[in-house]
């Protein structure tokens, strides 16, 4: 099959696991998820097949794989769409399919397919657990299986065909087709145990905030479109005249050239999509789905997405920048990215749920590569996303092993009021749970960037080293104190969870999970560890040079104007060596001895910043009251009671009241006292009037009535004589 | 077969009279025989449509199939009819919507043939406006629909609901359906006065309502005077008053306050065909009579209609947001749709002659195609749920998904098509609209956008209050226990779904044709 057959086939499989789901199978739970893994590993095969192809072929980036159909008559014209693979989607192409093969399979242990259906489980909750009897009669609450299963499998079926199509396709139209197939498929997942109210709201606030970014993102398609009449990459951003044309025209605001708005147009889809400050928001809360779900959103796929989006636009939004000094957007794209990266990170730092540190380590993370993004340094950028969508896959599915754990020891206890997030009941778990245990801890030391060993250490560094390199002083000060504070919290995380003593009955008897979800923690580990191999820089002492710098190499070939790599400088190195060994140390000393009931040790040394950044800054209060309940209000009582009802209807109530109004009045001052009672019974009044005046001659006296006769005749005849008859 | 053949538009047209009348002649308590009837004699004008489709020319100019025959000589009017790849697209959506609403209306027990006849008669009404090719015919298939609507309304709508009526007269109630009906009605009436007024005046000008004779020599008439005014302030006037009228039927902020209250009272049918097809007439009368007529006018007012369409767009979200009647909130979705066909409509009639003109009207066209599908979907399911519960009111439900399972999967599939997800029909249409508008009408398309942010928030307020969250036990026991869709139910919305999943993916099928017609007028 040629290769380009192939890539249009990648996205099919899980889709049409998902209409099978749906239609035919939700009834089995073991033939639903049989089609979805197996769909998943259809993807997955094609994709390393495709990812094989991509690098045998020389010159990828020149002459990458392509095809096209077309879509939509436009006038005389057609918008085209079509799927391609050039070296930036093969490398994000090969992590996509390996960890979406990963959830689909970790979902299976998950969600508990073995397992007795739940005593009193309802659809829209999660379950609670079964009863089942042994065989000396003792009773034994164990896990129970979800209700929804299969419906789940069909959900992220979907999730997958979108992420797969945003990933083959060459234009931002069918891009943003996978990109907002994913966002239904987030809502549908965060809010997967609908009947939870948590659950609900999380949902609505995913789609939502991430839908302020997507109408930004629409105007800048629509912008992009009218100014160079295609969508397709190469068209666009491979394309020299194209890019300077944009870049020498003027937009209609700020002063930036069509390349910069567009650019920031765009950008802000990200912003939504990939959860950067100041639509975070939704983020942390999106923790309310099932854990795969976390990993699928959070790690893998759709906030990668966003930044994908924006390495995929580099060239717009740096085709009028002269390489020493910032462009608008880029400064804005920079700061934007440092900012998150540092906010999230102070967050996370006072969280206690294990999944809410991810959350927040997640838009960190995310920021670090926008921020990378913002200076220019593309490379760094792709490098740091595939980096992090490996190692935070790992942690998130290594954390939902340990709730899975918790949850075990929970069903032992019967106490369903400990929290099984909640890292404060954890403890010593490095004992009851090796494998989730160790798998954990690479994935912790890779996003603390631990030195030479792990994948995240390689590529932080790399964007450290650039905005060293290129004198962003503020950006590298930021992200430097970012780092520090991640591997701090991932340390405080690590240590709670899995050091010292249980804190907890649950804690002591948690369980190892099964393999289905070991086996995908023990593979993203190893990509954990070795991808960062893939990039060692030239020049790096001792290293450098054995292993070639293939990242850089492949993913450059992307733009067409290769990416230098930056000169090695001690100093950079140096901060990283010091903020991961720094941060992990940190961690350790404050969490080792920490005992059950034991307040947060850091509660004291911060004071008032504490609660602060306990609350997120507060973000959620503010948007609740600065823009939710005004726009309600917007909504219930100025359009529909005032506007609408009010003014409108009002108008057209007193404009349609003045027919009867006018019928009122002339029939009141009109007929009545006119015609009626003036003309009609005026004249009758008048007769009767006169009758009565007249009534004194009719006597009924023959000689009164002869007398007048011949009066009357005399008279008449004498008045004809005077007129002269 | 010859006569059809040969007169294959006057069969589609008058065929639903026919069947009207043969309704007329049966027994009133065969129930299951009138409705068999009347769904099946629905199906043949459906039919006729896809045979004429077949020999349809999309890429010759001008009108296909036309007829023309002697009517009102004596005013220069005759029996004109003809249609292009625009009007197909929407007789095309009549003839596909009436069986489904006649499907759907399978559950009325009360007076059945008079209901039957009646939509009936409404399907010729609208089959006529679509078709016509003279004004005065136009008019009357105009005035003509609006009467078995009024009666649809004001005899089978809600029984229930009071309407307060405030005015500077002070403030008085009186039944709701009554008042939709009433207003729907007076309404329409009062807008298409200028109308007639105008078409009277081109029409004794040039002794022929024909259309294809008007649009060359009404458009070249410049120069001059006409009842004593210069011809250009004659021409701004009549504008107005044709743009009036359809701005009306569309709905267009600030005429569209008529809209919720004729939905929300109408029975289910009649909100889909209201929906589907009634609003689509206003659109259409500007697609064919507003911008060819008036190429200058429209361009130099495109503006203010642009600014309209996004008011609608914006406020229309809003208000759908701001309801708590299930109904009501599906009926101003309706005018932050319809928003986007207007802001198209403008936006081609700003930059007549380009690419962003064929693309804003070709979106526009087929968002008032889609607007057919997913609206009436989402009518009939509010209708579905209104049938089991006989309440709309959203705060009543809650939780219901695991009591109707395929219900809710319809519904969030319907609910996603009106929010134009991408991969379903509303996107394409709302994509090519914002992407003709934005370069020519550029803020006013930036503040639209405020519509469409808003279309996901009240489409989100309306599966969160009737399928998430914990489920209102009220419907979950006993003689109150919420069963699910039915088969023919399902059968009302399968060509709907499958119709909104096939244009969302391969638009092609149908804008093939309305691009070429677009392409060849404007």
């Amino acid at each position: 099959m040629a290769t380009e057959t192939l890539i249009w086939l990648v996205p099919l499989p899980p889709l049409l696991a998902f209409f099978l789901i749906v239609l035919f199978t939700n009834k089995s739970k073991a033939l639903s998820h049989s089609i979805a893994v197996g769909a998943a590993f259809l993807s997955w095969l094609a994709a390393m097949l495709i990812f094989a192809a991509a690098l045998g072929r020389e010159h990828l980036g020149e002459d990458p794989f392509t095809s096209q159909i077309n879509w939509l008559p436009t006038g005389d014209t057609f918008l085209k769409i079509g799927v391609m693979i050039d070296p930036l989607s093969a490398v994000v192409l090969f992590f996509v399919g390996w960890t979406v093969l990963m959830i689909f399979l970790y979902s299976v242990g998950y969600h508990n397919f073995g397992q007795p259906a739940g005593d009193h489980d309802h659809k829209g909750l999660p379950p609670h657990g079964a009863t089942v009897t042994d065989e000396h009669g003792h009773k034994h609450t164990v896990l129970s299986i979800e209700p929804m299963y299969s419906r789940f499998f069909a959900f992220i079926g979907l999730f997958a065909f979108g992420m797969y199509t945003l990933v083959v396709s060459d234009n931002l139209l069918t891009l943003f087709v996978g990109w907002e197939i994913m966002g239904l498929c987030s809502y549908l997942l965060i809010g997967f145990w609908f009947a939870k109210p948590s659950a609900r709201a999380a949902a609505i606030k995913a789609f939502m905030t991430t839908r302020v970014g997507d109408v930004f993102m629409l105007m800048g398609v629509a912008y992009l479109y009218s100014m160079t009449g295609t969508l397709s990459y190469r068209a666009i951003f491979y394309n020299e005249e194209v890019l300077h044309h944009l870049a020498t025209t003027a937009a209609p605001l700020f002063g930036m050239s069509a390349a910069g708005l567009i650019g920031l147009l765009l950008f802000i889809g990200t912003v939504g999509k990939s959860a950067q400050w100041p639509l975070h928001i939704w983020l942390p809360d999106a923790m309310e789905g099932p854990t795969p779900v976390s990993a699928m959103i959070h790690a893998a796929t759709m906030v990668s997405a966003g930044v994908y989006m924006v390495i995929r636009i580099f060239p717009l939004f740096t085709a009028d920048w002269d390489h020493h000094s910032l462009t608008t957007t880029m400064s804005i794209i920079a700061f934007i990215g440092a900012f998150t990266a540092i906010f999230a990170a102070t967050i996370a730092v006072a969280q206690n749920d294990i999944k809410k540190v991810l959350a927040y380590s997640t838009i960190s993370q995310l920021g670090f590569m926008i921020a990378a993004l913002g200076m220019g340094a593309y490379i760094a950028a792709a490098f740091h996303l595939v980096t992090h969508a490996f190692f935070k896959a790992l942690l998130f599915l290594g954390s939902g092993s340990v709730i899975h754990g918790m949850e075990h020891g929970v069903m032992h206890t019967g106490d369903h009021h400990v929290d099984p997030q909640d890292m404060w009941n954890m403890g010593g778990l490095r004992k009851k749970m090796p494998i989730t245990f160790w798998t954990f801890l690479i994935g912790g030391f890779a996003l603390s960037g631990f030195p030479l060993v792990t994948a995240g250490f390689w590529s932080k560094d790399e964007i450290l080293a650039d905005a060293f390199a290129h004198g962003h002083w503020a950006i590298l000060a930021t992200l430097s104190i970012a780092a520090l504070m991640t591997a701090f919290y991932t340390m405080r995380q690590i240590t709670l969870t899995f050091f010292g003593e249980p804190r907890t009955k649950e804690a002591e008897h948690a369980h190892e999970t099964p393999w289905t979800m070991t086996t995908p923690l023990v593979v993203l580990s190893v990509f954990a560890i070795g991808y960062g191999w893939l990039g060692i820089p030239e020049h790096f002492p001792g290293l450098g040079g054995i292993v070639p710098n293939w990242f850089h190499e492949f993913v450059g070939g992307t733009l067409i104007h290769h990416p230098e790599a930056v000169a090695f400088h001690w100093e950079p190195l140096a901060i990283s060596l010091v903020v991961a060994f720094g941060g992990l140390g940190l961690g350790w000393v404050v969490y080792k001895d920490v005992k059950a009931g034991q307040p947060d040790p850091l509660e004291k040394p911060l004071g008032p910043l504490y609660p602060f950044l306990k609350n997120k800054w507060y973000f959620d209060e503010f948007y609740t009251y600065y823009v939710v309940g005004p726009m309600t209000w917007v909504s219930e009582v100025f359009t529909f009671q005032w506007m609408d009802r009010g003014v409108i209807d009002g108008i057209i109530h007193s404009v349609a009241q003045l027919a009867p109004a006018i019928g009122s009045f002339l029939r009141n001052w009109f007929d009545k006292p006119v015609v009626n009672e003036l003309i009609g019974d005026g004249s009758a009044a008048v007769f009767q009037w006169l009758g009565h005046q007249l009534r004194f001659i009719q006597t009924g006296r023959l000689q009164a009535y002869l007398i007048s006769a011949v009066a009357t005749f005399l008279v008449v005849g004498a008045a004809l004589y005077y007129f002269g008859f | 077969m010859e006569f059809m053949s040969t007169h294959l538009l006057t069969s589609i047209l008058f065929f639903p009279v026919v069947v009207a009348l043969v309704l007329l002649f049966l027994p009133s308590d065969q129930q299951k025989l009138i409705r068999w009837t009347a769904f099946i004699g629905s199906l043949i004008p459906l039919g006729l449509t896809i045979w004429m489709w077949t020999q349809f020319n999309s890429t010759a100019a001008g009108f296909q199939f036309q007829e023309r025959y002697p009517w009102y000589d004596a005013l220069g009017s005759s029996f004109h009819i003809g249609i292009d790849g625009i009007s197909f697209s929407m007789v095309f959506l009549t003839t596909l919507l009436t069986p489904i609403v006649i499907l759907a209306s399978f559950g009325i027990t009360d007076r059945v043939k008079a209901y039957m006849m009646l939509f009936l008669f409404l399907e010729m009404g609208m089959l006529g406006v679509f078709m016509a090719l003279d004004l005065l015919i136009f008019f009357v298939f105009w005035e003509l629909g609006l009467v078995p609507m009024y009666f649809l309304i004001n005899q089978w709508g809600s029984p229930k609901g009071e309407r307060e009526v405030n005015s500077i007269f002070g403030k008085f109630t009186m039944p709701s359906r009554n008042y939709a009906s009433f207003k729907f009605m007076i309404y329409t009436m009062a807008g298409s006065l200028g109308l007639l007024l105008a078409i009277q005046l081109i029409g004794v000008l040039f002794g022929t309502y024909d259309l294809l004779t008007l649009y060359e020599k009404w458009t070249s008439l410049t120069d001059g005077t006409l009842l004593g005014m210069p011809v250009a302030q004659v021409k701004t006037v009549a504008f107005w008053a044709f743009a009036v009228a359809f701005a009306l039927k569309v709905p267009v902020w600030p005429f569209h306050t008529w809209l919720p209250d004729a939905h929300t009272d109408a029975p289910t049918a009649g909100s889909m065909i209201l929906a589907g097809v009634l609003l689509k007439l206003g659109a259409y009368g500007f697609i064919r009579l507003v911008l060819p007529l008036y190429p200058a006018e429209s361009a130099q007012y495109a503006g203010a209609l642009a600014f309209l369409a996004m008011m609608a767009i914006v406020f229309g979200a809003f208000a759908s947001y701001g309801q708590t009647d299930f109904k009501r909130l599906v009926a101003y979705s309706s005018v932050n749709h319809m928003g986007f066909v207007l802001l198209g409509i403008a936006a081609a009639a700003a930059s007549a002659g380009t690419m962003d003109a064929h693309i804003a009207m070709s979106g526009a066209v087929l968002q008032m195609f889609n607007h057919g599908l997913s609206s009436a979907g989402m009518f009939f399911l509010v209708g579905v749920i209104y049938d089991r519960t006989h309440t709309r009111n959203l705060d009543d439900f809650g939780g219901l998904f695991p009591l109707v399972p395929v219900y809710g999967t319809i519904m969030i599939f319907t609910s996603m098509a009106s929010l134009g997800l991408p991969g379903l029909n509303g996107f394409v249409s709302e994509f090519m609209v914002v992407r003709g508008a934005f370069p020519v009408l550029t803020v006013y398309t930036a503040l639209s956008m405020i519509g469409l942010l808003f279309t996901g928030a009240y489409i989100l307020k309306g599966i969160k209050k009737v399928l998430h969250g914990p489920l209102n036990e009220h419907w979950a026991h006993g003689e109150h226990r919420l069963t699910e869709i039915n088969t023919r139910e399902i059968l009302v919305m399968a060509p709907l779904m499958i119709l909104i999943l096939v244009t969302g993916i391969w638009p092609m099928w149908i804008l093939d044709v309305i691009n070429k017609a677009v392409t060849m007028l404007f």
